[in-house]
């Protein structure tokens, strides 16, 4: 402002002009109709679309290299094989969804499955106890997690790297490094094995693990996406000082977060037992970083924010399609790694140019 | 001349940052279905003062009133439930949820029966329809986009968004901090409609802006900020903008309050 008053008039004359411009306040029209720009909406809208053109285009395309892939043996093998994966990339979605990341997976599913089999086999506890004082302790695990990212607020990689080392030891500590054996587990807790029955039809063979991978999807979809913890999940993810300031209790839902993933990770551990026939303190290494893969490849972003279940499931799926079509294509296994490392950074590139539409 | 009562008093609100005072005694009053400005230069207090009121800090000494009954916020929480809203500088909106979710985000409505105590089923229908029915009352939008990004906006349709949720939920007194700040002239104009608009409602508005042409424009009066205090109150069809910059930099003797809204 200067001493005169001639800037006021100025603006004053300036705003009468504009008086007369369009009145309608803020409507939602949309300039943006070009081809290139529906295409990226839609996408954005849509973040499923590509990893399913994907599978399919890669089902499609392995069945032509190696027509046996099309047959039910291999395709029952891919659901088998991604099972776990997969409902640990559940658990991994939801951490990932607010902007954070879980190492720690894989720990808490063999640590885990070493409680169940350990009470159930060896000390002889009942079966549902045994499973339910398993699962408990992941969710404590990744309550301990979610207290030291929202309470301490630790950035999560470091906590869950950190938590990654504690839990691998004591699992070492717990299990004195030594499997129970498969004919022990057949012997006092059959139960353990449940997961890894299956229901057949023709030649295709569906584990009661992978339908309980359906399972916890829906149910995880259905928090998400129908209830309004799912949605501040979301803001968390996407701005959490907007969401604290739009009265979210953002550290309580992001331990909740961290909880719920890690008791997902307890229920993988029961299911992992079905899946290998015994429980091995060093089975499921591979599980953390083959989790945040399918996330990735799935269409959830690492900055938190968006994302979806079904895509992370999908992104599984892509996953085992690629390692059992290059396998039957007679492909050397590395070349499994370097497709799904290929398929990884092909999908956050793309989600780094959605975002940047959004902008 | 008026004995209306200010639906939002405060008296003698003390802050200290260490050894910096924020707030040196400063009195506030808002009447009902006016728009109040509040002006200051940098560091005068006003954003201390305004936090006191909305809950997001505690002052150390002084007493707020809200609808003369003496109010203790302890969270932007308490204040918001006691009905006194504040839009955000950066809005606090989500930008990749929908307009529909960020209007309700924090107070999601539920289904009734079991779906909703049960198995915590938002009613999404009802937001929905809440949400536009809110949007166009404020002719903000035309109807089939409800369910579109908040990302997808102008700042000036999301200052919209963040300016219809304060006003949806039965709110009594808002607060807006610096709603033009960052938007282009016609965007400004638009939003400042929005302004006058909500006003027509009989909601009373504290505005927050460095923009003295935007605060001659919409205020009633103007609480002008300086050294931690109110050292004026002024309106804006008595006093230039020079004069009120002048008062609020110490350059001019602050003249006398005025009390009430009407004249």
């Amino acid at each position: 402002m200067s001493d005169s008053n001639a800037p006021t008039k100025t603006i004053s004359d300036f705003e009468a002009k504009l008086a007369q411009a369009d009145k309608s306040v803020a409507s939602f029209e949309r300039d943006d109709r070009s081809l290139f720009h529906i295409v990226r909406s839609f996408l954005r809208t849509n973040p499923t679309t590509i990893p399913t053109l994907v599978l399919i285009v890669s089902i499609a395309a392995f069945g032509l290299i190696a027509p046996r892939f099309l047959g039910p043996g291999a395709l029952s093998t891919v659901l088998q094989q991604i099972t776990v994966t997969g409902i640990i990339a559940i658990a991994q979605t939801l951490v990932i969804l607010t902007a954070g990341i879980d190492l720690s997976v894989g720990a808490i599913l063999v640590v885990t499955s070493l409680i169940m089999g350990n009470m159930a086999v060896n000390l002889g506890v009942p079966l549902p106890i045994a499973i339910g004082v398993g699962m408990m302790f992941g969710a404590l695990m990744g309550w301990l997690n979610g207290v030291l990212v929202a309470i301490i607020k630790l950035p999560p990689f470091i906590v869950t790297l950190g938590t990654l080392s504690i839990f691998t030891a004591l699992k070492l500590w717990y299990s004195h490094s030594e499997s129970i054996r498969n004919a022990d587990i057949l012997e006092k807790a059959p139960g353990l094995l449940w997961f890894g029955e299956a229901v057949r039809f023709g030649g295709f063979k569906l584990t009661y693990g992978t339908i309980s991978l359906a399972v916890v999807a829906a149910i995880v979809w259905y928090m998400l996406n129908r209830t309004a913890w799912g949605r501040h999940v979301h803001a968390i993810g996407d701005d959490p000082d907007a969401a604290r300031l739009s009265g979210i209790r953002t550290r309580r839902t992001l331990i909740s977060v961290y909880a719920l993933a890690g008791l997902i990770c307890g229920f993988a551990g029961w299911v992992a037992i079905g899946r290998v026939g015994s429980v091995s303190p060093i089975s499921f290494d591979t599980v953390n970083l083959g989790s945040i893969t399918a996330v990735v490849i799935g269409g959830t972003s690492l900055f938190g924010g968006r994302g979806s279940i079904v895509g992370s499931v999908l992104g599984a799926i892509i996953v085992g399609v690629f390692n059992t079509g290059l396998s039957l294509a007679g492909v050397d296994d590395y070349w499994q790694m370097f497709a799904a490392g290929t398929l990884v950074i092909i999908a956050v590139a793309l989600d780094q140019w959605l975002r940047r539409a959004s902008q | 001349m008026s004995d209306i009562e200010p639906i939002l008093k405060a008296r003698g609100l003390l802050k200290r940052y260490g050894t910096v005072v924020a707030l040196n005694g400063a009195d506030f009053d808002l009447y009902p279905g006016e728009i109040l400005a509040v002006i200051g230069d940098n560091g005068a207090g006003k954003s201390t003062l305004i936090k006191a009121i909305s809950g997001a800090i505690i002052p150390d000494h002084g007493e707020i009133a809200f609808e003369g009954k003496p109010v203790h916020f302890r969270s932007p929480e308490d204040a918001r439930n006691a009905g006194i809203e504040t839009v955000y500088q950066n809005l606090a909106l989500s930008p990749a949820l929908s307009i529909a979710d960020n209007m309700f985000l924090g107070r999601e409505v539920r289904r009734s029966g079991l779906l909703g105590s049960l198995l915590r089923m938002m009613d999404r229908g009802h937001m929905q329809k809440f949400a536009r029915e809110k949007l166009s009352e404020l002719g903000l939008m035309t109807i089939q986009d409800i369910n579109q990004a908040v990302e997808t906006l102008s700042g000036g349709q999301r200052q919209g968004v963040a300016v219809a949720r304060a006003a949806a939920f039965g709110s009594k007194v808002i607060i807006l901090d610096e709603p033009t700040a960052a938007l282009g002239v016609k965007e400004s104009r638009r939003v400042l409609e929005l302004i006058l608009d909500v006003r027509s409602r009989g909601i009373p508005i504290i505005l927050i802006s460095h923009n003295m042409p935007h605060v001659f424009e919409v205020a009633d009066r103007i609480h002008i900020h300086r050294l931690g205090k109110r050292i004026a109150v002024i309106r804006p069809k008595d006093y230039s903008m020079s004069d009120a910059v002048a008062i609020m930099t110490g350059a001019m003797q602050p003249p006398e309050m005025v009390e009430a809204m009407a004249g």
